[in-house]
């Protein structure tokens, strides 16, 4: 039974890694975006520094939502979705497959470079640290959320726009307390309340979003 | 004159040179390369400044110049394609493009870790470094933009007219140190004035920029074979040169 | 010689750090890019081998089965 499982991982991956193009696209988004601020505000790195956080994380959103289309688009237009969902097996796990792949192919690269992104601007090491949990806390929550929409408008054609405009909003308690997260700890203050809220949200979709995801495919299939 | 250069327009000839020429640029690339880095690893003397640290001049310097001068090169291609329609330079173009992006990584990296015991910062927003930054950029968005296409023809002119706007920004990087006040120092080696380095630095310097010019020829070289046999696989001489390979050994 | 010994080679007067990532990561890089371009090139050829093998045993599997269906229809 779990062989099935395995299987659509490993589907998932191989077809994940056979449009290298596709996977990098919003990584150089994520990168362009960052380096777009220095030379927008200025290169002063105490101003950096203040906005880091911020921009990284806007990108990192902003960066995500471009990405989080082909979740389910490629399985939904060839007819593979709909034969999982006829298959008899547990959607709820098959979503969560999914979404693990998804997560490991768009949100690690961000993770890995998150060094590179804070140094562009100017970040303290404990800065970094906080960043990099907020990011490891924060971006399985992007995509468990934003997998949500995606299967509410899966079936709609220029459904980025409009994905973006239902995401947005639901991010934004995200954005808020993983700032206040990195800014604390540049001021060297304790920021284990606001890491500890977003690992509560971070449950709180582990144990929801697989049924509201399978609900929102159904409701797409008809 | 540039008759002679016409029989390159056809994928069987400009494969015929590339075998020709790539014993030569990688006898080239080894000899160069591996006498200039030692020289200036172990022989060359340390800077009265900048003491050991300045070693790093003899990866950072050539890979900078060169990340300039691959994308002209890569330039050059994409118009001799877009005005003659050749095939085969567009075919350069791309095969350019990803050693052009190596070599600019190889200049930011080595200048991050030269700046940071100099400078005090791995990395700093003046107009030098920002803009050898954007040419990374272009060069990712020209291999970007090749791939996206399935019709090769159509994806040479779209990255072609890429590479043509994006040159711009080349001037600007040879300048930028003259145009605004940057923390990257200003220009050492100049066409016309005697070098401000010292000659027993300046000669592993010299010798490290052509090598790392004929690294760039030789894999640049490798990738526009890779080009041609991906694009003209169906060619009967294409199909006569892998089943001879079966016997011996491609150039490579 | 600008250098008394190996180690002291290696420890490049206190820079040692930044001088080796630089060499380091410049030579992954290069030799990175040299490695991904001589081994595409050589996958191309091979599939090339490859698929004219492929055709070489249609070919004869057909003319195979020719042979057969004559003897057959005799």
């Amino acid at each position: 039974m779990s062989a099935f499982y395995t299987g659509v991982f490993k589907r998932d991956l191989t077809l994940a890694f056979r449009q290298k193009a596709e996977l990098l696209q919003p990584l150089m988004f994520l990168v362009l975006v960052v380096s777009l601020f220095p030379i927008g505000v200025g290169p002063a790195p105490e101003i950096l520094q203040v906005i880091g956080p911020g921009v990284i994380w806007v990108a990192a959103i902003l960066s995500s939502l471009m990405g989080m289309e082909r979740l389910f688009r490629d399985d939904f237009h060839d007819g593979s979705l709909e034969q999982l969902m006829l298959s008899g097996m547990n959607l709820n796990l098959v979503v969560a497959v999914k979404i693990f792949v998804h997560w490991l192919v768009s949100a690690v690269p961000l993770l890995i470079l998150s060094p590179l992104l804070a140094m562009f601007l100017h970040m303290t090491f404990d800065m970094y640290i906080a960043l990099l949990m907020t990011l490891l806390l924060g971006t399985p929550l992007i995509s468990m959320v934003g997998a949500i929409a995606v299967g509410l408008t899966v079936g709609v054609n220029r459904g980025g726009v409009l994905l973006a405009l239902l995401l947005i909003p639901v991010f934004i308690p995200l954005l808020i307390f993983a700032t206040s997260a990195v800014d604390s700890a540049a001021l060297q203050l304790p920021y284990l309340s606001q890491l500890a809220i977003i690992a509560a949200m971070l449950l709180l979709a582990v144990a929801f979003s697989p049924f509201a995801i399978t609900y929102s495919l159904k409701v797409s299939q008809n | 004159m540039w008759k002679w250069l016409h029989p390159y327009a056809k994928t069987e000839n400009a494969y015929a040179l590339c075998n020709t020429l790539l014993p030569w640029f990688w006898a080239g690339t080894c000899a160069f390369l591996s006498v200039g880095i030692v020289w200036g690893l172990v022989f060359a003397p340390q800077d009265y400044q900048q003491f050991e640290s300045v070693r790093i001049i003899y990866i950072h310097v050539p890979s900078a110049m060169l990340s300039m001068g691959a994308y002209v090169a890569m330039a050059v291609a994409a118009l001799v394609g877009i005005v003659w329609q050749w095939r085969t330079a567009f075919m350069t173009m791309i095969a350019i493009a990803p050693v052009g992006a190596v070599v600019t990584f190889v200049a930011l990296f080595t200048g991050a870790a030269w700046g940071k015991p100099m400078w005090g910062t791995w990395w700093i927003w003046d107009a030098r470094l920002t803009s050898e930054l954007i040419l990374l950029f272009l060069y990712i968005g020209i291999i970007a933009l090749y791939g996206v296409f399935d019709d090769k023809q159509q994806a040479g002119k779209a990255a072609g007219v890429m590479a043509l706007v994006g040159v711009v920004n080349v001037p600007i990087i040879h300048y930028s140190v003259v145009w605004w006040n940057t923390l990257h120092q200003g220009a050492s080696i100049s066409k016309v004035d005697k070098p401000d380095v010292a000659d027993p630095m300046l000669w592993p310097l010299l010798i490290c920029i052509i090598g790392f010019s004929f690294f760039i020829a030789a894999v640049s070289t490798v990738r526009l074979k890779s080009e041609i046999v991906r694009r003209e696989m169906h060619r009967p001489w294409v199909q006569k040169l892998a089943h001879n390979n079966g016997v011996t050994t491609d150039a490579v | 010689m600008q250098f008394d010994s190996f180690s002291d080679f290696l420890h490049m007067g206190g820079y040692a750090f930044y001088i080796w990532l630089a060499y380091g990561v410049t030579f992954v890089a290069l030799v990175g890019i040299v490695t991904q371009s001589i081994l595409e090139h050589r996958s191309l050829i091979k599939n090339i081998t490859k698929e004219q093998a492929r055709q070489a045993r249609i070919k004869k599997s057909q003319a195979k089965s020719k042979k057969t269906e004559i003897a057959e229809s005799e």
